[in-house]
């Protein structure tokens, strides 16, 4: 009698399958739709995910949504890319000069665990109460995993690859451009992920701390009213606006990690 | 272009890995080192290559490059080292591109060593798309641009004779050593020592697997691995 030879091989590939996280979403609302309206949800719990749509299309028309939303914004992008920029630099040096690693290691460990927002009125009285002390805060948010994830990155590079380009004579600048750059891309692309999350959630805690208008301060003011639909409101763009940064990031390792799947 | 190893030695920590090496690479010949695994040939070659410092004694280089040559000492690595996120074509031009040469005299190198090891058709394919054995073309291919004076081999399968420089190939197939190889270096278990120096003088063409001559030198070789091998064996054993 002869077996088939059993199959051992394949799984732990995971393959991108379109529409089943929008299934997810779709799915999750409906259901809160539904409960809230058959009565097993009650008002106070949740609010009805139609009234929060309705609540948003009122805060669309009455134009306070980019009233609030361009300043989040502003404040967003200035701050991750100066601490972004500054992380990925500060990493490089930490991944590839010895000195720079052994008096930064320690250094940025200590910071790291550190709750930025704790910091808020330190910036405040370096930076002013204006925009410069959030830019401050978001940046210095972002810095932190951004330079733990490209220092690991840079570490990681093959050195195979780095000895080959010595062997063929390529001047530390190449090297550094041409093999370390493009092989610590995957380690930076997704330490940026969190990155940039954590640039979002300390851009509301910004905003709620002193701002006259954000995103933050949108939520801060609905919460103190106790007025759930806005505050889902607020807290959908918050969503939103993560999703579209991964969505970016998830481009952007298209576009350059096309050598590796 | 000519190299020398005067007394060299190499220690990793407390390891000796190679001891005593004394030996000429003749110009425009083929040598070949072979030897029990983990007795030091690959560290010898790096040396060589100039890719680590020997802790004693000296490698000499004698002679100038000759004209046209971007990279007198080039190593072609066990594992390849191409850049995966690089086509053929990108990983060859990776060691063009620091030399100025003018985007038509790189083309011309480039298409030229890409036809030498038959991959025209491969240009623009990433590494994750070929196979092994085309992965190690490239190498060669990339090595061949920069028009070396010495190439450094490690273990490849199959050797590229067809050459005018020098060539030292690090090996663990003593046939193959026999049937390529000008001179066949036999290294001790380690500490890694020269145990046999074998100079074939007949031409690569003219071998044939069942020459009496090379027979009798891949026999007399092989007595020596063989010695090297049991010895290296006892010792596990001993332990």
């Amino acid at each position: 009698m002869a077996d088939p030879v059993p199959f051992r091989g394949g799984g732990f590939a995971p393959r991108t399958k379109r529409g089943v996280g929008l299934i997810v979403f779709v799915g999750l609302i409906a259901f809160l739709e539904w409960g809230t309206r058959a009565g097993f949800i009650s008002a106070l719990t949740l609010p009805r995910p139609s009234d929060v749509l309705a609540e948003f299309g009122h805060f669309y028309r009455s134009g306070r949504l980019w009233d609030n939303l361009l300043p989040s914004l502003e404040r967003l992008v200035v701050g991750a890319t100066f601490g972004a920029t500054a992380g990925i630099a500060v990493g490089f040096a930490m991944g590839l000069f010895s000195y720079a690693r052994a008096g930064l290691v320690p250094l940025v460990a200590a910071i790291f665990p550190i709750p930025k927002i704790a910091l808020l009125p330190l910036f405040v009285i370096w930076f002013g109460i204006d925009e410069a002390s959030k830019y401050a805060l978001i940046a210095f948010g972002t810095f932190t995993p951004t330079v733990v994830a490209t220092y690991g990155a840079v570490d990681n590079v093959d050195r195979t690859l780095i000895r080959m380009g010595q062997s063929f004579g390529l001047s530390w600048f190449s090297i550094t451009r041409k093999i370390v750059l493009p092989g610590a891309m995957p380690g930076i692309l997704s330490g940026l992920r969190i990155s940039l999350a954590i640039a979002i959630i300390l851009l509301v805690a910004a905003e709620m701390l002193g701002a006259q208008t954000g995103v933050g301060a949108y939520i801060l003011e609905a919460g103190s009213l106790y007025n759930l639909e806005r505050l889902f409101v607020g807290v959908s763009i918050l969503s939103m606006l993560g999703v579209t940064v991964s969505f970016i990031i998830g481009r952007i390792e298209r576009r350059l990690l096309r050598w590796r799947s | 272009m000519e190299l020398s190893l005067r007394d060299v030695g190499h220690v990793y920590g407390a390891v000796d890995v190679l001891s005593d090496i004394t030996m000429d690479i003749p110009g425009g010949r083929i040598l070949c080192i072979v030897g029990p695994s983990g007795c030091g040939k690959s560290t010898l070659l790096r040396l060589i290559g100039g890719l680590e410092r020997p802790t004693r004694g000296a490698i000499l280089q004698q002679g100038a490059p000759p004209e046209g040559c971007l990279n007198p000492l080039t190593y072609v690595f066990q594992d390849f080292a191409l850049l995966p996120w690089r086509t053929v074509e990108g990983n060859v031009r990776l060691v063009l591109e620091d030399h100025r040469l003018g985007a038509e005299a790189v083309e011309r190198i480039v298409a030229d060593v890409l036809a030498r090891t038959r991959l025209s058709d491969f240009r623009r394919a990433l590494p994750r798309q070929l196979s092994g054995g085309m992965k190690q073309r490239v190498a060669i291919a990339r090595a061949l641009a920069v028009n070396p004076a010495v190439m450094l081999m490690d273990d490849l399968v199959g050797l590229w004779t067809r050459a005018p420089f020098t060539s030292v190939y690090v090996t663990h197939n003593l046939a193959e050593a026999v049937r390529l190889g000008h001179r066949i270096v036999v290294l001790s278990r380690r500490p890694g020592r020269i145990a046999e120096t074998v100079d074939i003088d007949m031409a690569l063409e003219d071998r044939r697997a069942d020459h009496p001559d090379l027979l009798r030198d891949q026999q007399r070789l092989w007595a020596v691995m063989r010695d090297e091998a049991r010895a290296a064996d006892a010792e596990l054993v001993d332990g």
